[in-house]
């Protein structure tokens, strides 16, 4: 008996046990860093060598800095202006809603032609998913600095319709283009998502539509767009948080941007971070984004049951 | 619809199809062929891929392996290796059992558990990394390998745990319950009847992992700071940002070439299971 209820005991700890790496894990790299961020945007952090980590109070300092005041300077760099902020702000957000749209839309219309039986469909669905494997390789930045330097093959291409040359990556106008351009190059994961749903469409649905007399237009909006409504939502939450927090392309390819025009948040905390060594005033950047893409994400999971359709 | 207007319809889609595909594969092969054109030629070459007659170049292969004067690619790529397998490995291992006992056992909290994963599989990694340096700078680990890797050992990699609980969801209880009955512990069920059924999802989790590894930048910018311990985006960056007397293009495209091989080549040894793995991703199983 004794034995028996021993190994009973044993049996219902077996999960406990085999979790227990990964209650440390969650715990020391996903729960802390969360409370422990709050801690240090409220304080001046910094971390010298040998002298390990110094911590003093400052209250809200660090986001009414951020919102409001001008930056302390920087001092092996040219001084950021009161702007700062807020043009981060404004280059990410130009990226986010150009980039955002722009996958969603192409990664669509191609799966949606994918979808009619054609042959060679694998060929082509195996050639527009490579991009997407390659992500934010070094590699592909170097590729993209020379596809839009002033002499190279997009401005050869622009001039068979009469655009003159000119410097992609040197102008503040042009330059977050060239991200948006190298992340709609890369639709091709969220093709797939999007081809395999609409494959899941029951062809019975289309012969009742053409049957009472549908047309292939009204037949896309009426039959196909709702059934895949659920995929839409997950890769448009998937493609904005990917969008919000975008690092490589704007630091690697066109290093901050002229006048800042490519200076993503996620490049700010950096430079707060590990340029500056200001640790309070980088996880005080990082919640307001966290909370901006948190806001975003929750305002469409709520609005799902407005637009997204389910089945059962 | 007439017959007409159906050929019309297969035509434009094919035409679209392959412009498309001529766009998205253009870059790509520019690369490789500008590695055998002489700086002019790329500056002035406009779409040619590849270079005028009489014109190749072929030592960029050469002075691109040799990166710099006292590093060459397979110390690159040799650095990548040493975070990048052990990387690959915790994550597998970890993530597999951590679906594992969430998935197949019932006991208080597993619920909460669930929902933890669901949570956190939502969190952008950038959410932890001021914080987690901190932490690896107090454990003296920051400018160490073990730094990009050793929480991927402790399965925090939320999406891979749900990419797996769902997988296995497939597979009947009767199977590791047939297991226990015959008198196996819970790892070697796991480990002799659960894992060969998950294989597929194990080696998506697997390339998954090894592809983004090769493509993450910012990490290695971070925690690897000293030239010794530099990765392969390091040295890549090095030769993109290179000031020289005189510049030789065909080799930066060389460089970048190089780095692509390890992503391109595995991807067509086993593009089924990427193609499995994206799909799966969209959690319609």
């Amino acid at each position: 008996m004794d034995v028996q209820k021993r190994r009973f005991n044993r049996a219902k700890l077996t999960p406990y046990i085999l979790l227990l790496p990964w209650f440390i894990g969650i715990g020391l790299f996903r729960l802390y860093p969360i409370l422990i961020s709050f801690w240090y945007s409220l304080h001046d952090v910094s971390l010298l060598g040998g002298e390990g980590l110094q911590t003093e109070w400052v209250g809200l300092e660090n986001f009414y800095a951020l919102l409001f005041r001008r930056m302390p300077a920087y001092p092996y760099a040219l001084a950021p202006t009161a702007e700062h902020f807020w043009d981060s702000v404004r280059a990410t957000l130009f990226y986010v809603v150009l980039g955002t749209p722009a996958v969603l839309v192409s990664a669509f219309f191609i799966a949606f032609i994918l979808n009619f039986k054609l042959k060679g469909v694998n060929l082509f669905r195996t050639a527009y998913y490579i991009p997407s494997i390659l992500g934010g390789n070094v590699a592909v930045a170097i590729i993209w600095r020379n596809l839009f330097a002033s002499h190279g093959p997009v401005n050869a291409v622009l001039s068979i319709f009469g655009v003159e040359p000119f410097s992609w990556l040197t102008s503040p106008t042009f330059a977050p283009f060239t991200l948006i351009f190298l992340s709609a190059w890369q639709f091709g994961s969220v093709m797939l998502i999007f081809l395999a749903a609409l494959q899941n469409v029951s062809p019975t649905l289309y012969e009742a539509a053409s049957i009472d007399g549908a047309r292939k237009w009204r037949q896309l909006f009426s039959i196909t767009l709702p059934i895949i409504t659920p995929v839409l939502l997950f890769n448009t939450v998937n493609v904005l948080i990917r969008h919000f927090q975008e690092f490589n392309a704007g630091f690697l390819i066109t290093d901050r941007g002229p006048m800042r025009a490519t200076e993503f948040l996620n490049i700010m905390i950096y430079d707060f971070a590990f340029r500056r060594l200001q640790f309070g005033m980088a996880s005080a950047i990082t919640l307001l984004l966290l909370a901006a893409i948190g806001v975003l994400t929750m305002i469409l999971f709520f609005s799902s049951k407005y637009w997204v359709h389910y089945s059962d | 619809m007439t017959k007409q207007a159906k050929i019309i319809g297969t035509v434009v889609r094919y035409a679209i199809l392959i412009l498309v595909g001529v766009i998205l594969i253009y870059p790509l092969v520019w690369m490789v062929g500008s590695t055998f054109k002489e700086n002019i030629d790329i500056m002035t070459g406009g779409l040619r891929i590849l270079p005028p007659e009489g014109r190749w170049r072929f030592d960029a292969f050469e002075s691109a392996w040799q990166l710099s004067t006292t590093r060459n690619m397979i110390f690159y790529y040799m650095n990548t290796m040493r975070f990048l397998i052990p990387r690959v490995v915790g994550t597998v291992l970890s993530c597999t059992l951590v679906a594992f006992a969430i998935g197949r056992f019932s006991f208080p909290g597993k619920k909460i558990f669930f929902t933890i994963v669901l949570i956190t599989l939502l969190m952008p990694d950038l959410a932890f990394r001021i914080p987690v340096f901190i932490l690896y700078s107090n454990l003296g680990l920051v400018n160490t390998f073990a730094s990009l890797y050793l929480h991927d050992f402790l399965g925090v990699n939320s999406f891979f745990v749900f990419m797996i609980i769902q997988f296995m969801r497939t597979i009947p209880r009767e199977l590791d319950e047939a297991s226990v009955i015959d008198g196996c512990g819970p790892l070697r069920t796991l480990f002799f009847i659960l894992v060969p059924v998950l294989r597929p999802i194990i080696i998506t989790v697997g390339l998954l992992t090894f592809m983004w590894g090769m493509n993450d930048f910012q990490g290695p910018l971070i925690f690897l700071r000293s030239p010794e311990n530099n990765v392969l985006a390091q040295g890549l960056r090095s030769v993109m940002e290179a000031y020289e007397e005189v510049p030789h293009f065909g080799r930066n495209f060389a460089a970048a070439f190089m780095g692509l091989v390890p992503t391109i080549g595995i991807f067509f040894l086993c593009s089924r299971y990427f193609v499995d793995g994206e799909i799966r991703s969209g959690g319609k199983e």
